[in-house]
């Protein structure tokens, strides 16, 4: 009979290579052996020190009304000011964080308003001396240069197979914006020529 | 000055931005001189973080000089050559003040289920990260460091997240003398996950990738053994026959919200975002760790439901444990390991690329060109 596998019996399978052997090829193998010397054990360490001298800190200024989940009790002390909510997209924000962090709906509209960010700020940017460059922003140059061809195929890759979205995904709606601004000056060109 | 801006899913762009003042009498601006990218970036450049702001400059890996310190700085002056972590936190909040560096209570408005990470959304707190020339530190005296006189800057820079949050990840699996260790993903979290097992003493690990390049690293940088996910029909199965089909005692999941493997779990996620993450590195973890093993989750995960097979966690009797890494408390133990010679953390760096490159960067990164592990943000071209 055919030798019965580790679980179906009681003993622990042994180790493929000895603690000798383990130490000679590991650099380091087993400095940190004891599972009790390890510096996040344990989880919880009541009285660590971390440097602060204050026992709630200082209020930072709040130069607009800052957006919080409701599930704080205040606003924080400190917080980031990175890009205070603008245009729809920031209503859609405010909105959202109307929602506890546990409701889906706080998080979808939170996407939806990242989507309706994005496109408030390539309209905006056509109205610039800098408009949005799909080719230098995506980076996508580097495709020549970086081996784009040789490093996907051949190679055995799990991702290849979902990759050809991305190019749908960065262009696809400036296709779809196009062609519907293309209807539109048709369907007005058509409603002129019909008044005359 | 010049720095990363987010422009949209997949766009970015270097514009010129005021230099970040003092918000705050504890805050520092750094001058920051190495930055990098790191694969939890990519979430944010694919779109999938919910309230990442068009506008917002990215970037949790930083190191740099201190350029100027609020009233209240203590420990740090201008000159100080500083590595960061991640983590914003105040060091004095029910959380803080037990070691959760990263569950911060004080620093994070916007929500209450994550602490502050430099650059990392709104949802995340709403900072400005460290791939500019210049960024704002909160609670200088909390969280930055003093680099060692000893110290490689670009081992600095894998000190703020990458290094820690692999060796975190170890710890999480409770690994004892012999285990068997399994890491899903040999990106730089899996690789330095991998490396760290060994240190605390495990008899086996094997690294599961589909990026032949990367499993080679795993091979040589991290002496595991590898197995390639796309050679094998179902590689649950193949994880139980190496191990005489009990499985792993501990498996960590190194990849997080962009998984492959399964084209409905990656598509719902990464490009409709109907899912927080592509849970198929979490699901084969719990299937290939053995009946009342632990799994260890340092992969990042967005705040919207996954599609996790939780009831097998549940009848196998699994241990979950997971975080975000409290990075500060990891330092002085790796620092002993990186001057012992037992960890290299630079080694894992296979691009530097000037910050007015960066877009390029992102994509090298994202769609994993020419053998890229571990892009640097450097202040010069190299």
């Amino acid at each position: 009979m055919a030798e019965i596998p580790t679980p179906y019996t009681a003993g622990k399978p042994a180790l493929k290579e000895s603690v000798e052997e383990l130490r000679a090829r590991i650099p380091g193998w087993g400095v940190d052996l004891d599972p009790a010397d390890r510096p996040s054990f344990p989880r919880e360490q009541p009285g660590i020190e971390t440097g602060a001298h204050w026992d709630f800190p200082e209020r930072q200024q709040e130069d607009w009304p800052r957006e919080r989940s409701i599930e704080h009790a205040f606003l924080t002390p400190v917080f980031g000011t990175s890009t205070p909510p603008k245009g729809t997209s920031g209503a859609i924000r405010k909105y959202a964080y109307k929602y506890s962090e546990g409701r889906a709906a706080h998080w979808l509209l939170l996407i939806a308003a990242d989507r309706v960010d994005a496109w408030e700020h390539h309209l905006r940017s056509l109205a610039t001396l800098r408009p949005d460059n799909p080719v230098t922003e995506t980076g996508v140059l580097s495709e020549f240069s970086r081996r784009g061809l040789g490093s996907r195929f051949g190679k055995k890759r799990a991702d290849v197979n979902h990759q050809w979205i991305d190019p749908l995904l960065v262009g696809g709606p400036w296709v779809l914006a196009g062609l519907g601004g293309v209807a539109a000056v048709r369907a007005l060109r058509r409603a002129a020529v019909g008044r005359k | 000055m010049r720095a990363m801006v987010y422009r949209g899913p997949y766009k970015i762009r270097v514009e010129e931005k005021d230099i970040p003042k003092i918000e705050h009498p504890n805050d520092a601006i750094v001058r920051v001189t190495t930055g990098a990218i790191c694969g939890s970036d990519l979430h944010l450049y694919h779109g999938m973080m919910p309230d990442t702001r068009v506008g917002m400059t990215f970037g949790h890996e930083f190191v740099g000089v201190v350029h100027e310190v609020g009233s209240s700085v203590q420990n740090l002056v201008p000159g100080d050559r500083v590595m960061v972590p991640f983590n914003v936190y105040c060091g004095s909040c029910y959380f803080c003040s037990r070691g959760l560096f990263s569950n911060c209570h004080n620093v994070n408005p916007n929500a209450t289920a994550v602490g502050g990470i430099y650059g990392y959304s709104h949802t995340c707190g709403g900072y400005d990260g460290g791939q500019a020339e210049f960024v704002r530190v909160p609670f200088a005296d909390v969280g930055p460091a003093k680099i060692p006189d000893w110290m490689d800057e670009e081992d600095a820079v894998l000190l703020t997240d990458a290094l820690p949050t692999g060796y975190f990840g170890a710890q999480l699996g409770d690994i004892v003398q012999g285990d068997t260790v399994v890491v899903f993903g040999a990106g730089p979290v899996g690789l330095f996950a991998a490396k760290s097992a060994w240190l605390m003493g495990a008899g086996r690990v094997i690294v599961i990738d589909h990026l032949e390049y990367r499993l080679e690293k795993a091979r040589t940088f991290a002496h595991a053994e590898t197995y390639n996910f796309v050679e094998y029909d179902d590689i649950v199965v193949h994880l139980k026959k190496a191990t005489d089909y009990l499985g792993a005692d501990v498996v960590i999941d190194a990849v997080g919200a962009e998984a492959d493997g399964n084209f409905l779990q990656h598509v719902t996620a990464a490009k409709l975002k109907l899912q927080g993450g592509s849970p198929v590195a979490l699901n084969w973890a719990i299937d290939a760790v053995r009946k009342g093993g632990t799994v260890s989750v340092v992969g990042a995960y967005g705040p919207i439901f996954s599609a996790v097979k939780f009831g097998d966690a549940v009848n196998k009797g699994l241990t979950l444990r997971m975080n975000q890494c409290p990075v500060k408390r990891q330092w002085p133990r790796l620092f002993e390991h990186i001057r012992n010679g037992y960890l290299k953390p630079s080694d894992i760096v296979t691009h530097r690329v000037p910050l007015e490159h960066i877009a390029e960067g992102y994509h090298i990164f994202s769609a994993k060109l020419d053998d890229c592990i571990k892009p640097l943000i450097v202040s010069t071209p190299a």
